[in-house]
């Protein structure tokens, strides 16, 4: 067999080289549509641009200062934000874990409740926010029928600002709980059986077992669901655009539809640009916040 | 009691409860397969799961109302196209994390990371503008692009870098004394070894670019180019109001047949996605 190499190219010097030609496609690929947007939006953050006349201008800081002190829109949308994202998270991660914690050891028709628990999660988005604004309609709509055969007159659900609120929280939970809850089922499953075993030969309840053994051997796991489930909520966009459009009274209207509604609907690209930026600075804060908490809280 | 009653108590209980939760789980789809068969009239009558007329009209007329086989075709090859790029690419450089040392790999390792944060909604607006001086508005290449390159590509990466970290480096290094080139090592050992990996990838990744929907609106604007999501939040009258049957049976056509192979893949499929959740 022929050696190509030159001499110069030393065995290091030659796995260094192959290495990058691995990660060459992701790397090109990852600064073109990744790095370079991001540090596009930094400058664009700082222009009026309008997409219609085409003309941008540097104007500093001005867009930061429409979003945070002028427009009031934008405390409003805020505001909708982290309602969303405390309504959404602590419910998701209960209800996951409580579902986790009943489907982790196998019984008769565990297959059954997982699957269908996890279902929602492989349905697209927008098919479930079609079906559930269809369910949801005012006296038309199917939950407010059979809310009527016992009693319960239903709001309007999506007609109402707070109730469109908690529609769309419920109805997120409901479809993507089943990730979170296959994520906790792993994690239970890899605690050893001996554990629970030895507590209850000591005689401690169930809550016991649950409060001092496993709670702390999920803290990674949890920490995790949280940071993901936290970002999620952020990101949310095609469930709000489908089942609410942002109303009624901009009481659904997010950060990531705001964002879609300045850039793509007014064509603001500079405040649409310092929106994004905000958002880009909340998502890292927020996980910083809560790795930084675990790590406090571990040691 | 004895425990064993108890715990037979216990049990039920847990089933009745469970019973309960799984009927917001299951309802919407069997409802919305219900009306997606009636008539507009219908739905709006009294409230019945098995529908009185079965009107199979309405999967003709999803057909006439939009290009929605065309759309179909789309969703379809956009989606095997992305995960065919992805896997290549993701296994390529997840092996090259896992198994080469090079200068700068913990700082790139650190960037890579640090992407798996950042929501797509705030490189969009960038993207937009990239996209469109390429020359690529209305076209499927920022469908195929933005996924593969974007952060869920990156996570594809780590989970395959995971996956190549457990497997025994023997193999590897027999191979490499047979005189295999990296590429080779990588081709003919690597990759057959990491079958569950690339499924899981292979998996996630189909039902990402499946469902995707702010790429789509943004950057595609004729019927004839349009995926499945973006179809169905169209099947709109002229006045932009839903039309409910019409709507509800394309969903069906579009959901259905995810569901079955999800039914008869359910335990891979469910696998794939907390292999994904561990590293991401």
């Amino acid at each position: 067999m022929r050696r190509k190499d030159a001499p110069w190219l030393t065995l290091k010097y030659r796995e260094m080289l192959e290495a990058w030609l691995f990660l060459s496609p992701t790397l090109i690929g990852f600064i073109i549509f990744f790095l370079g947007p991001l540090v596009a939006i930094v400058y664009y953050s700082m222009t009026e641009w309008n997409l219609l006349t085409q003309q941008a201008t540097f104007v500093g800081l001005k867009n930061f200062h429409n979003a945070l002190l002028v427009n009031p829109d934008f405390w409003q949308v805020l505001r909708n934000s982290g309602i969303f994202a405390l309504g959404l998270v602590p419910l998701n991660m209960a209800l996951a874990l409580t579902l986790a914690l009943a489907l982790s050891r196998p019984f008769f028709g565990v297959v059954f409740f997982r699957t269908v628990f996890f279902a929602p999660v492989v349905t697209s988005a927008i098919a479930w926010a079609i079906v559930w604004k269809f369910l949801l309609q005012g006296e038309a709509g199917i939950v407010n029928q059979m809310l009527a055969t016992v009693g319960i007159d239903g709001p309007n659900w999506l007609r109402e600002p707070n109730w469109a609120m908690a529609a769309v929280i419920v109805t997120r939970v409901i479809k993507m709980v089943g990730l979170n809850m296959i994520l906790y089922i792993a994690a239970l499953q890899a605690i050893p059986r001996d554990y629970e075993e030895a507590a209850r030969l000591e005689g401690a309840s169930r809550w016991q077992i649950f409060r001092m053994i496993i709670w702390p051997l999920l803290a990674p796991t949890t920490l995790i669901i949280m940071v993901i489930t936290t970002i999620g909520s952020f990101k949310v966009f095609d469930h709000i655009y489908q089942m609410t459009g942002g109303g009624p009274e901009n009481g659904t209207l997010v950060l990531a539809y705001y964002i879609y509604l300045q850039g793509f609907e007014y064509f603001d690209v500079g405040y649409a640009s310092a929106l994004a930026m905000i958002m880009f600075v909340i998502v890292m804060a927020l996980t910083i916040v809560q790795v930084m908490l675990r790590r406090k809280e571990m040691e | 009691m004895t425990r064993r009653q108890r715990d037979l108590v216990y049990r039920t209980c847990w089933t009745i409860a469970l019973l309960i939760a799984a009927i917001p789980f299951i309802f919407p789809f069997l409802w919305m397969v219900s009306a997606g068969f009636k008539s507009v009239t219908e739905i709006f009558g009294e409230p019945n799961l098995i529908p009185r007329v079965w009107r199979w009209q309405n999967f003709v007329d999803v057909f006439t109302h939009q290009p929605f086989a065309r759309q179909y075709f789309n969703s379809l090859y956009i989606a095997l196209s992305v995960t065919a790029l992805t896997l290549v690419i993701s296994s390529l450089a997840g092996y090259a994390l896992a198994r080469m040392r090079f200068a700068g790999a913990g700082l790139l390792m650190l960037f890579l990371v640090s992407a798996l944060m950042v929501p797509e909604e705030v490189t969009i607006i960038p993207n937009f503008f990239l996209i469109k001086w390429m020359g690529l508005m209305d076209t499927h290449w920022p469908l195929i692009l933005l996924p593969t390159f974007g952060p869920h590509g990156v996570m594809a990466t780590f989970l395959m870098r995971q996956y190549f970290l457990a497997l025994p480096k023997e193999l590897e290094e027999a191979g490499k004394m047979d005189g295999l080139s990296r590429f080779g090592i990588w081709w003919r050992i690597a990759l057959p070894m990491s079958r569950p990996a690339l499924a899981a990838v292979a998996i996630i990744t189909f039902l990402f670019s499946w469902n995707l929907f702010l790429e789509p609106l943004i950057f595609l604007s004729s019927l004839d180019m349009f995926t499945l999501p973006l179809a169905l939040s169209n099947f709109t009258d002229t006045y932009g109001l839903p039309l409910w049957n019409l709507q509800l049976a394309a969903t069906t056509l579009a959901v259905v047949p995810i569901l079955i192979v999800y039914l008869i893949a359910q335990r891979q499929i469910m696998e794939s996605f907390a292999l994904s959740g561990v590293k991401g």
